[in-house]
């Protein structure tokens, strides 16, 4: 579909890091604990405290600078974001804002339209501490606000992107790679329900004219609360700017920047209630904290730490075992324990795409079905091989192999023992041959069928021979029977 | 015998030898206090029966021959922006007078090691921003040597009580000169340590950058028996630093190295009382006699001193105290009247119709915020506060904040080279001596000029002290200011442990009126 304008977007997110404690304090991280148990003076700012840099969170922060390839600043500092909210009992907020710990970045994705790779510029990562959680219950008129200060100093990310993303499916797979690749760092669990990876959107449109696009003002989107609700929301707000500049002209540059928020049920935007003025954060160096300097060596140490990443791990799977982009996708996204089964298989049978194909639908099925992660899977990689290489030889076709699967899973049998117990015979090529010939000599009428062009027929044949034995492979008699028929054409 | 006048050292030898006990020791100054506590003014929570219970413990562990602390049995008066759980912390403010901090600061719990005997916290002015102890939002603190005048401050309070003998060792803390001038004022001794040398954890921050604590006394060695406790690398201070204590007590003792110290004449001129010119030029003479050769200095960029310092403290002030909003702790207006006042002036506004949406009132958190703040600082707070507030501001940072910091870059730097000609400067603490209570309240500029000699020191982050030298006609104190390079802790103490074994200003004691008369 050809849209009349096109669609600029740029994302900010907030990435919780998996630390065991906070950015500035030794209090737990953990989600999910009773309001306000996650605190001690320091990160509720109580006269005369002092924040302590949490070592950890500065390196998940700098893996992930290195792995968004940014350039690293070998000089960074903290500065104080001041402003007013009972959320924040400082009322200033820890965070980087002249000197980020990463810049100009980039993350590669595969677009979904034309399936090329497409490069969305990174502008900066840095770090910072988390706010409260405010709860507002305004039931009966009498407003009732109750703070969570639990994550409260909590460390998160923000990476910020350039407006490279052009339709709202793109921002969604920027999302899902960015997920991944955070996942493979084991920076974050990126688990959007309970807050640890957030995103806003910046979006306006350009809208088509024959003097060149007219653009229209930016809206800061938030309050999307999943990757779909991402791409929902994008795509009507990029739809509303554009009817609304058919109504009214407006263009960027006219307007304030305006908020609005995703409303999921109604399925739209709202303007949010914005501050009469633009704030004013009166950003300066935090003097409680001493600037980091990261040296050559230890930016080297976490680059050669960072193993290998989605994208490039990709690209590897799919020349060294010779699947397709769709399959290595589909892996990759599973995670590195997946893949690394995989790939011990997939060696072990010496065929790529049974291996992929089979992790694929048996191996996730069955992790699927049970709710398990793959190190609950019953059959170490060794085993499936030994399946896998019997199927490859074709002693057992496709659907006895999923039934052979089904026993080694349910009785712990190995491959040979599962084939026993099921009775399944391996019937070699002469016996074939010899049950082909007869069943040939047996129904002239449906050779002669064949030998006019009706090749379909043949299945008449490999149903005779199955009756035979019921051992044979199919896709051998039937194969077996074309040859036959042809010889004595 | 009255143990009220002996030193902190000659203390501490007794106490060692079992000549006294520390209970003997804290009941001689808790009289003390209790005699010229009404007149002077010194203590915002003074607590005996703590003060007693520490002291009968150190009795105990000595008698039954257990190992005590360096401090054992000597009370020790604690500034009120300091954190202690034993007490209320309230930094001489209305918006903390009921805060209780459920931790104690690192140089408490150092204090605490060092078996001291914690008796009570000192007035000050309010969160220490201010050099009189006027403005205090709970009491007027005087000087012990005439009581119509101030104390100085922001460790009026400190001072005060070391000078009366109220208690021999005080622990105070210096922003732009909150120690070295009261105690120049007050005729005592004061270090101002380096920047990062003794911890900041539980200290209430003012300008985090400028801070630091530091020890008030009579004598050179009885800082230095102070500072060797209250000292140290912290982890819970980024900015503290990780380098040994060295033994102060017996380096200052030892024979001074030849060494050059540099007069900043221009300290000596214009706007400082003549008196107070006289004394330092006296003290020079004093350290010639040691065998100290003095050379005249100038420091260029300390004319910029005063200006770059109310830039820097008032913008990182404005930071450090946007906590105080009545939502977590501390004063909260009268939420109820607050609402009532709220709803009218939404009624009224509602009144005038659409026209005008710009006086729309504040929303109650807004307004909670506005009013916790507007009852709960006083106007000198409140002044810093807008000050800095101003100079953070999107459009006036560059030329205030910023450049600020370049100019205090400036100062720092010229003090490194002028480190480099002579070992420490000298020069007077403040222009005149103790002022009138009341004198200069309505002139803030005034009062900003007075520290002209010491921010310097903070913006530096380097240590300094003030000694007694001599005394006005109208026999106040006059201090003299010795600043050294960054940890120049043992020779600044050494060169005051010489000159006052060659001069008896410290010993020195104000005549307070005898305790029966009433107090003024």
């Amino acid at each position: 579909m050809q849209r009349p304008y096109e669609i600029i977007i740029g994302l900010e997110v907030h990435v919780q890091l998996l630390t065991q404690s906070k950015l500035f304090c030794s209090c737990s991280t953990e989600f999910g604990a009773p309001p306000n148990t996650q605190t001690c003076p320091i990160c509720i700012g109580m006269p005369g405290v002092l924040p302590m840099m949490n070592r950890r969170a500065f390196e998940l922060g700098l893996k992930t600078a290195c792995a968004l390839q940014c350039e690293i600043a070998r000089f960074t500092k903290w500065d104080r974001k001041n402003y007013y909210y009972p959320d924040l009992p400082k009322n200033y907020q820890i965070s980087q804002y002249d000197l980020p710990l990463g810049r100009n970045g980039y993350l590669e994705i595969r677009s979904p339209e034309t399936g090329q790779s497409k490069r969305i510029g990174i502008i900066r990562v840095h770090l910072e501490e988390d706010a409260g959680k405010s709860m507002h219950d305004e039931r009966a008129g009498k407003a009732d606000s109750r703070i969570d200060l639990n994550r409260c100093g909590v460390p998160l990310l923000e990476i910020v992107t350039k407006p490279d993303l052009r339709t709202p499916a793109e921002a969604k797979i920027f999302l899902q790679e960015l997920k991944l690749l955070l996942n493979y760092l084991d920076v974050s669990d990126c688990n959007m329900q309970e807050g640890s990876l957030r995103v806003d959107a910046n979006i306006n449109i350009g809208v088509n004219t024959p003097e060149g696009p007219i653009p229209t003002p930016i809206v800061e989107v938030k309050n999307m609360n999943s990757f779909r609700a991402v791409e929902r929301a994008l795509t009507y707000e990029a739809e509303r700017q554009y009817q609304e500049f058919l109504e009214t002209g407006r263009r960027l540059g006219q307007v304030p920047k305006q908020t609005r928020g995703w409303d999921e049920e109604a399925e739209l935007t709202r303007p949010q209630r914005t501050k009469e003025e633009s704030s004013d954060y009166r950003y300066f160096p935090e003097p409680d904290l001493v600037p980091v300097v990261v040296s050559e060596a230890e930016i080297e140490r976490i680059r050669t730490s960072l193993g290998e990443l989605p994208q490039l791990l990709r690209e590897r799977l799919e020349t060294t075992y010779g699947i397709t982009p769709y399959d290595s996708d589909v892996l990759v996204s599973q995670g590195r324990a997946l893949v690394q089964y995989f790939e011990r298989v997939a060696t072990l049978c010496g065929e790529g795409k049974l291996a992929a194909n089979w992790v694929q639908q048996e191996v996730l099925r069955f992790l699927n079905e049970h709710q398990v992660s793959l190190d609950a899977f019953p059959l170490p990689p060794e085993r499936l091989a030994e399946l896998l290489i019997m199927v490859r030889d074709r002693k057992l076709d496709t659907r006895r192999g999923r039934e052979v699967l089904a026993r080694m899973l349910s009785t712990g049998e190995s491959a040979e023992e599962a084939v026993a117990s099921l009775g399944f015979v391996d019937v070699g090529d002469a016996e074939i041959e010899k049950i082909c010939r007869l069943v040939i000599a047996q129904n002239p009428k449906t050779v002669a069928d064949v030998k006019a062009g009706k090749i379909k027929a043949v299945g008449g044949l490999v149903g005779q021979a199955k009756k035979i034995n019921p051992h044979v492979d199919p896709a051998k008699v039937r194969e077996m029977c074309l040859r036959l028929i042809e010889e004595t054409a | 015998m009255d143990l009220a006048s002996l030193t902190a050292s000659e203390l501490a030898q007794w106490l060692c030898r079992g000549e006294i006990g520390a209970e003997e020791v804290t009941r001689a100054f808790v009289a003390r206090v209790k005699q010229y506590e009404p007149a002077v003014g010194a203590f915002l929570t003074f607590d005996p029966e703590k003060a007693l219970e520490q002291a009968a413990e150190v009795d105990r562990r000595r008698r039954e021959g257990k190992p005590v602390g360096p401090l054992a049995g000597l009370p020790v008066a604690i500034k009120d922006n300091i954190c202690t759980t034993d007490w209320k912390t309230t930094c001489a403010s209305k918006i903390l007078a009921n805060f209780r901090p459920p931790f104690d600061a690192t140089v408490v719990c150092r204090l605490r090691a060092g078996d001291a005997v914690l008796v009570g916290k000192t007035n000050m002015d309010e969160f220490a921003m201010g050099g009189s102890t006027e403005l205090s939002a709970f009491k007027v603190t005087r000087n012990p040597w005439d009581l119509s005048r101030v104390p100085g401050g922001s460790s009026g309070g400190a001072a005060a009580a070391v000078a009366a003998g109220m208690v021999p060792l005080s622990v105070g803390s210096d922003t732009g000169g909150s120690i070295r001038q009261p105690a120049a004022l007050c005729g005592v001794t004061g270090l101002k340590p380096t920047y990062g040398r003794v911890s900041r954890f539980g200290l209430v921050a003012f300008a985090s950058s400028l801070d630091q604590i530091g020890p008030l006394a009579r004598t050179a060695e009885d800082v230095a028996l102070l500072l060797e406790v209250l000292a140290g690398h912290d982890p819970l201070d980024a900015t503290s630093a990780n380098r040994e204590v060295p033994p102060y007590r017996e380096l200052i003792q030892q024979p001074l190295p030849t060494i050059r110290l540099g007069l900043l004449v221009d300290q000596l001129g214009e706007g400082v009382d003549t008196d107070v010119a006289q004394a330092i030029r006296e003290a020079v003479k004093v350290f010639a006699n040691l065998g100290v050769e003095v050379k005249e200095v100038r420091l260029l960029h300390h004319r910029l001193a005063v200006a770059c310092y109310y830039i820097i403290a008032t913008s990182e002030a404005s930071s450090n105290l946007a906590r105080y909003d009545g939502v977590h702790y501390g004063y909260r207006c009268d939420e109820h009247r607050m609402e009532e006042q709220l709803a009218e002036e939404r009624r009224r506004w509602a009144e005038k119709g659409p026209s005008s949406v710009a006086e729309e009132p504040d929303p109650p958190m807004v307004r909670l915020y506005r009013k916790t703040r507007a009852e709960g600082f006083g106007a000198e707070v409140k002044r810093r506060i807008m000050l800095g507030t101003y100079a953070l501001s999107a459009g006036y940072y560059e030329a205030y904040y910023l450049h600020a910091a370049k100019v205090r870059r400036l100062i720092r730097e010229e003090y490194d080279r002028t480190f480099q000609e002579v070992s420490a400067l000298i020069g007077p603490v403040t222009p005149t001596g103790a002022f009138a209570i009341g004198e200069k309240i309505q002139d803030p500029l005034a009062m900003y000029l007075f520290d002209a000699f010491t921010v310097g020191a903070n913006l530096a982050g380097i240590a300094a002290v003030s000694i007694p030298c001599g005394q006005t006609r109208e026999g106040l104190p006059v201090g003299l200011h010795l600043q050294g390079p960054p940890f120049a802790e043992p020779l600044l103490l050494q060169l005051a442990y010489w000159f006052q074994r060659e001069t008896d200003w410290h010993r020195r004691r104000p005549t307070l009126p005898a305790p029966d008369k009433p107090a003024l």
